[in-house]
């Protein structure tokens, strides 16, 4: 079987496997499994709000994935994504308020602010980690908790001691009426264009541009890069600061468009971690991603519609979700099944 | 006959590749059989079978005339067979002892009982002439000693048929003439012996049978007193093998590079290079013989940028490049064959037409703006691949997929395409077969003939002595003679090498001494 068939029988079959190991589970609980997965797939493509909010939940890992995946491919695990996206979606928000500018100007504003605040909070793991050697996902964790407190108290801060910021001007808004429109008034925003624009971006620099293949080599082997002439210190940091300004981008999608202001938050978002799922299940692949975004973000948000369309408890419901992507993470078992299958075969 | 072990036909394929192709492979009791062959040519297939890693896809397996199913490695164990790897597989923070009985530590009341395995240990090894001391920490003893813990591991765990893997690609040529002694003893006291190895002369002076592989097929057993080396080598290769490396009279012109008072420490601040000087002239080889860490390794790091200069200087067409980071110097003319081809020679996840461009990548014609030329890469990539028989299947293979030959090949391309005024080659040879060994020896004088300055650091005498026209010899971090290989034997080098500074009498029993170097 040729390379490229098994990247796509592999995950396919993987889905179906998980899909019919769910199906056991629910059986077994006393659940209709036809009835439950029929819930599922009204609650990601039943109707056109149904679509849209699939699509708005899809968004946002998107972003989260490819920062992952980026960081991933020039040998950084980067847990901070959740860190960054929570600094970029209170940046986002703050130029969205506190600013009153013509909408062009504003909202590329308050998503570079977003960028540059994501950007800032992986700078420090990336120069810590390649002039001191500090490991980067101690670092990164830590950030995360550093992120999440600190926003908290500017958004008490900015809002006067209330749990939530104004909503932001229209005009820094992603917000869009003809989505609205078609989609039965979700909250379905035009951020997909970004995180799909980013999509394209981040493969572009990987495949095509000398820093890809620089950050891609540093990856691969430090020493061989070194020995090339490579600057790697400088590499580690350039990928955690592309890394976390999509990660800040993330957080932009959720301030300018899902929610549009920020609040207090009690805890982690999960979208950051989330996208360390996302971007396994993408083979840390820009086009990757987008399968691994699509997957997580339609399963999460369908998901809501078992409890109350097929009688499934939520616990029940995050178990069969969790085993289908397990299924789809452990798919190099069925990718080494198939090439034991194959070679058989060939001998025979 | 008695054969102790007897493959007969043995098939193994990966995928449509057929590594293994009815290869039959029969061993005499008590004889040291050697398995010869290039590199690739399915040696290491077919020990990997024997030892129980691969599964044959046909033929038949008997030891001591017994059809036996061996499934994995614990099954040849049992069966009496024993593998001295050539990359020993010892913890370095543990005891001798410590080592051999790791995996099947002899227990009493639910402690290990290392003294009683030290005194069996030691037993064996006075049995066999070893001289290991079971108490030593393995991080204080020698590489020829560790080699030694191997064998004991093996005979310890009852193996009477032993396989050697390359055994002699690390060692000096004091420890070889032991570990030869070695080897016999073991003949003698009734095992049996499979030696992998494509170094000819070990096999003309050990072994008593050789079977030649090629490329996955079994050529010729031969009774090794009825062959010579040049037909081993024309059939290990298929061809006739020219050994002697045919040169002119070098033209050395000025210095091309010129290191003074140099000192370079190692990762662990130890001193590695001791104040040392050195020149290496266009038009000219300079080769550098000594013992593996001697402080070789730091001296090239140090000339290429890789590894600080704690002081002294080093001057490159008369530009001072000491401290500089590596695009610099190799900007300004060095190509640089690394000795560890897999850390630091290639990306081995990257194809190996990306591979060819590692130091140019952001140069034109690969790039623009930024921007990569694919074309012109694999264009680049295709000419060296061409040019310097690269065997791939395409420039679009990883490179890991080659095989070491032919990644070295890819490597001398593409450092000799960047037309470099100083070619450092760090054991350019090591691990390859004749036939690779020839083509880059020759692309060496190639780059002397041109004008160039080559340094080549070996660890193999023999490469040293016939590519070199000057021998530096370095110990302990000081190059402590410069010799003319015309007028040198391997005995003085030896000598040298070991640290031992030569009094210039030419009535000096030389092979007395060798002996006595050794210790």
């Amino acid at each position: 079987m040729s390379n490229r068939m098994t990247n796509i029988v592999v995950p396919v079959l993987a889905v179906i496997l998980g899909l019919i190991v769910g199906a056991i589970i629910m059986a077994i609980s006393g659940y209709n499994p036809v009835v439950g997965y029929q819930a599922l797939w009204e609650g990601i493509l039943g109707d056109s709000y149904n679509i849209g909010e699939s699509v708005r939940t899809i968004t946002p890992y998107l972003l989260a994935g490819l920062a992952v995946a980026f960081a991933f491919r020039t040998g950084l695990f980067n847990i901070g994504v959740e860190g960054q996206l929570i600094v970029g979606w209170f940046a986002a928000v703050w130029i969205g308020v506190v600013f009153d500018l013509p909408m062009i100007v504003h909202l590329p504003l308050a998503l570079l602010a977003a960028a540059i605040a994501g950007a800032i909070w992986a700078f420090v793991p990336g120069v810590l980690k390649a002039y001191l050697g500090v490991n980067e996902v101690v670092v990164t964790i830590m950030m995360n908790y550093v992120a999440l407190h600190v926003t908290n108290a500017l958004i008490k801060n900015m809002s006067d001691g209330s749990d939530s910021t104004e909503r932001i001007h229209e005009s820094a808004s992603l917000k869009s009426s003809f989505f609205e429109q078609i989609t039965d008034i979700s909250r379905m925003h035009n951020g997909i264009f970004i995180a799909l624009l980013a999509v394209f971006v981040i493969w572009f620099i990987l495949q095509k541009t000398t820093l890809g293949y620089e950050l891609k080599a540093v990856g691969f082997n430090r020493h061989a890069s070194e020995y090339a002439g490579m600057n790697v210190k400088k590499n580690i940091v350039v990928s955690m600061v592309i890394s976390g300004a999509l990660a800040g981008l993330a957080g932009a999608m959720e301030g300018l468009g899902t929610f549009g202001y920020v609040a207090v938050k009690s805890g982690f978002t999960g979208i950051g971690f989330d996208g360390i799922a996302v971007s396994v299940l993408g083979a840390n692949s820009p086009l990757g991603v987008v399968f691994g975004a699509t997957l997580f973000g339609s399963l999460k948000y369908g998901a809501g519609n078992m409890p109350s369309a097929a009688g499934i408890p939520e616990e029940l419901v995050s178990v069969i979700i969790a085993i289908i992507i397990f299924f789809v993470a452990s798919g190099y078992i069925f990718k080494l099944l198939l090439e034991k299958f194959s070679k058989k075969k060939e001998v025979k | 006959m008695d054969y102790v072990i007897e493959m007969l036909n043995i098939r193994k394929m990966f995928g449509t590749f057929v590594a293994n192709d009815n290869i039959t492979l029969q061993v005499k009791k008590g004889e040291i059989h050697a398995l010869l062959g290039e590199n690739g040519a399915g040696k290491s297939t077919l020990m990997n079978v024997l030892f129980g890693l691969y599964q044959p896809d046909g033929g038949e397996i008997r030891v001591k005339g017994k059809s036996v199913k061996i499934t994995d490695p614990n099954v040849a164990n049992d069966l009496g067979i024993g593998m001295v790897h050539q990359h020993f597989m010892l913890v370095d923070k543990f005891t001798v002892t410590e080592n051999i009985i790791l995996g099947s530590e002899p227990t009493k009341n639910g402690t290990i009982n290392v003294k009683e395995a030290a005194e069996e240990i030691k037993k064996i090894s006075e049995n066999y002439g070893l001289q290991v001391d079971p108490y030593a920490k393995i991080s204080d003893i020698s590489v020829g000693m560790q080699q030694r813990v191997e064998i004991l591991k093996t005979l310890y765990r009852g193996a009477d048929i032993l396989i050697f893997d390359e055994p002699t690609a690390s060692l000096t040529p004091q420890e070889i003439t032991e570990l030869i002694q070695i080897m016999k003893r073991l003949i003698q006291e009734g095992k049996s012996i499979i030696l992998i190895t494509h170094k000819l002369k070990e096999i003309m002076e050990v072994a008593d049978r050789v079977t030649v592989i090629r490329r996955g097929k079994g050529i010729k057993t031969l009774n090794v007193e009825d062959t010579n080396p040049e037909e081993l080598a024309s059939l290990m290769v298929g061809r006739n093998v020219v050994f002697s490396v045919d040169k002119t009279e070098a033209k050395p012109t000025d210095e091309a590079l010129i290191i003074e008072n140099l000192v370079v420490k190692d990762n662990r601040g130890i001193e590695r290079v001791k104040r040392l000087n050195l020149e290496v002239k266009r038009g000219e080889i300079l080769g550098i013989a000594g013992i593996d860490g001697n402080g070789q390794t730091e001296l090239i790091e140090a000339i290429t940028g890789l590894r600080k200069v704690e002081s002294g200087k080093i001057t490159l067409n008369g530009i001072d490049i000491t401290n500089r980071p590596p695009r610099y110097i190799t900007e300004k003319g060095v190509g640089h064959i690394p000795q560890d081809r897999h850390k630091h020679g290639l990306i081995l996840n990257y194809s190996i037409g990306l591979n060819m461009v590692l130091q140019t990548y952001y140069k034109e014609p690969y790039s623009k703006v930024g921007i990569l030329n694919y074309k012109n890469i694999y264009a680049k990539a295709r000419d060296i691949i061409d040019k310097y028989d690269v065997r791939t299947q395409s420039e679009f293979e990883l490179a890991r997929a080659l095989s070491g030959g032919n990644q070295q090949k890819g490597i001398i391309g593409r450092e000799i395409e960047r037309d470099p005024d100083l070619l450092i080659a760090a054991q350019p040879t090591r691990g390859l077969d004749v036939g690779a060994i020839e083509f880059i020896h020759k692309r060496l004088i190639e780059q002397r003939d041109n004008g160039k300055a080559v340094l080549l650091i070996s660890l193999e005498l023999d490469e040293v002595m016939d590519v070199s026209d000057r021998i530096a010899v370095i110990f302990d971090g000081q190059i402590i003679d410069i010799l003319d290989p015309k007028k040198t034997d391997e005995n003085e080098l030896g000598l040298l090498m070991a640290g031992q500074q030569l009094e210039k009498n030419e009535e000096t029993p030389l092979i007395d001494q060798t002996g006595e170097a050794g210790e």
